[in-house]
């Protein structure tokens, strides 16, 4: 029987609850997070001497404000913690995949699911937060209320494919190499693991656009009246006036 | 023949059905978009950051479709539930 997903993997048991592989990994990957982010924020530096963790930190954070920034075309203050936040746990328990007896807790659809739904409930809180519940409600029977169902529908669906996009991703790198390992033991199944690495990454980067995507398109005030514009313009000219210095950085 | 077989023959035939299919349709959606994106990166290569970004988020939603289709061939090979029901009926 091929393991499609850590959760059949029970480690131990307190009580009741048996302990699976998914909660234990995750558990793991939090661990090194949040030590990781203590150890190197606990003695920060202004100076011009920093460093090379807290190098690798700004390096991430500014990194991460910049593509917020890009995607949302908003001031990425409010949605760094928690875009910051899915992008960084998908990207290391994708990663640690490499680590010999760790299985990625993204690989398990329960923990997709889980993020998926933490999107699904940030679109209307980032949206409400924004506009106010009338405003942001009135986008459901936009253009017309007969869109009503299918705004909902669309809603319920791409969270569907937001957690089932990472969970095959991720488990297809999995089964692949243990059916190589079957077949070709020897150096085969690095390369895969390797072109995992690649995949693991581009997911955790999608899963983190897609859900600014959708928390951008509820937040944004939108409509096609005046206040859409107006709105849009404070947004749009920093950027244009920011955009040459960030396209003329990797010509250069 | 009896119904283990059956469900098991049916399963895997069209676990191989669904891939194949499956995967035709976002083969030749992907190619268009990065045939697309590439030409764009030609004609304006100053504006190839946002390019490439978009064509990211564009392929892994084009690309979400086969995966979908993979996950359905996965549960049908490895994890069937009319199988698990078959076999828990023939076992007790």
């Amino acid at each position: 029987m091929m393991p499609i997903s850590p959760d059949a993997w029970v480690l131990f048991r307190i009580g009741p609850f048996a302990v699976n592989a998914t909660i234990v990994f995750t558990w793991v990957v939090m661990l090194i997070l949040v030590a990781g982010s203590w150890l190197v924020t606990r003695r920060l530096s202004t100076g011009p001497e920093i460093s090379r963790w807290q190098n690798l930190v700004e390096v991430l954070v500014t990194g991460m404000r910049d593509q917020i920034r890009a995607v949302s075309r908003q001031e990425p203050g409010v949605y760094l913690p928690f875009v910051g936040t899915l992008f960084l746990f998908i990207a290391s328990s994708n990663l640690m995949a490499v680590v010999p007896g760790f299985s990625p807790p993204t690989g398990s659809l329960s923990t997709t699911t889980a993020l998926a739904i933490c999107v699904f409930i940030a679109v209307p809180a980032f949206g409400i937060l924004r506009q106010g519940p009338l405003r942001y409600l009135r986008h459901y029977v936009r253009p017309t209320p007969l869109m009503l169902p299918f705004n909902i529908i669309g809603e319920v669906s791409r969270t569907v494919a937001l957690a089932v996009r990472l969970y095959g991703n991720i488990m297809s790198g999995t089964v692949l190499v243990a059916i190589l390992l079957s077949l070709v033991p020897f150096v085969f199944p690095i390369l895969m693991q390797l072109l995992g690495m690649l995949t693991g990454m581009i997911q955790a980067y999608i899963f983190a656009v897609l859900a600014m995507v959708y928390i951008a398109s509820a937040a944004q005030t939108s409509g096609g009246d005046a206040a859409s514009a107006h709105g849009a313009a404070p947004g749009d000219a920093p950027r244009s006036a920011r955009e040459p210095g960030r396209t003329a950085a990797p010509d250069a | 023949m009896d119904s283990l077989s059956l469900i098991g023959m049916v399963s895997i035939i069209t676990a191989g059905i669904t891939l194949a299919i499956g995967s035709i349709g976002p083969a030749f959606g992907e190619a268009r978009a990065v045939a697309q994106a590439l030409a764009a990166i030609a004609q304006q290569p100053d504006e190839s950051a946002t390019i490439t970004r978009t064509l990211f988020v564009g392929l892994a939603m084009i690309e979400s479709t086969a995966i979908y289709c993979f996950v359905l061939a996965m549960i049908l090979v490895f994890a069937n539930p009319f199988w698990n029901h078959f076999i828990g009926t023939a076992g007790g």
